[in-house]
């Protein structure tokens, strides 16, 4: 596990950029640590409960998706990196695993490959109710990129 | 084996279940196994989840109250939930939970039934 972070100053417009990275062990003990540190870094753009409560439903849905279905409950990395830009706040979660076939079905509210029917089918569709961007890269064999997006404090 | 993160309380027929602060996939992982063990051993005609402990709960939540839910509507039971806050009730009704089960406000209320039911935002009403 390793983390890193880094404040760039870029040149145009000086706007200041924060950028936050983790690498997990795909653990499910992992789902509480990845949006608990997300939290944590996101405090500085001064949101408000619901903003924060908002977010780590998101990462926790998208952590628990790389754990359960990217890497099947075997072990794997997860790559997280979360971007402060202003008041837009950017989070990717990326896993080495299976991959996605069908991105369109997969994020279909309901939809899920669980056959224990302990799982609502739900998780793109949370991402989607309480962030403001969900796009989803995937590549079967390669792994999959969820990159959402969030402006805090309107 | 990990320590469960629910405790249960038999009440009559009814079976509380408290839940964990943090209500998530790594978190729900023995409840299945677990509920399944005490629908078999016991005659429950009533499942009450207690949320007054819970401050985070995603999808995984959902996905055990709607399976919950499909299993006591199958043996002609009923499923019901107390101690909510704000932050629960709205993950609740985007997941659709707040059509399907009632939430009341105390577990006594859970226990019994009725109308007196809370609405999102936390106000009561009585039902008909």
């Amino acid at each position: 596990m390793g983390t890193e972070m880094r404040r760039e100053n870029q040149c145009e417009g000086e706007k200041k950029k924060e950028i936050m990275r983790m690498e997990l062990e795909s653990l499910s003990e992992n789902e509480e640590f990845a949006r608990v540190a997300v939290a944590m870094f996101m405090s500085r753009m001064d949101p408000t409960m619901e903003e924060i409560d908002d977010v780590k439903t998101a990462v926790s849905e998208a952590v628990t998706n790389a754990v359960i279905h990217g890497y099947q409950g075997e072990s794997g990395i997860i790559y997280i990196q979360v971007t402060i830009e202003g008041r837009l706040l950017s989070v990717e979660v990326e896993d080495r695993g299976v991959g996605i076939g069908d991105v369109k079905k997969a994020m279909e509210p309901m939809y899920t490959t669980d056959t224990t029917g302990e799982r609502s089918g739900m998780g793109f569709s949370f991402m989607e109710a309480f962030m403001d961007q969900v796009q989803v890269k995937s590549a079967p064999g390669k792994g999959t990129c969820v990159m959402m997006k969030k402006r805090i404090g309107r | 084996m990990t320590e469960s993160a629910f405790t249960y309380e038999a009440r009559g027929q009814a079976l509380v279940i408290h839940l964990p602060g943090e209500l998530d996939h790594h978190n729900c992982r023995n409840l299945r196994y677990e509920t399944d063990l005490l629908l078999a051993e016991n005659y429950i005609t009533r499942l009450v989840f207690d949320f007054s402990k819970t401050v985070f709960m995603d999808s995984s939540g959902i996905g055990i109250l709607l399976n919950r839910y499909k299993q006591m509507e199958g043996s002609g039971g009923k499923v019901a939930i107390y101690g909510a806050g704000p932050r629960i009730l709205r993950v609740l009704n985007i997941g659709g939970i707040g059509k399907l089960v009632p939430c009341y406000d105390s577990k006594e209320a859970a226990i019994e039934g009725g109308g007196r039911q809370m609405i999102p935002g936390g106000k009561l009403w009585e039902q008909r």
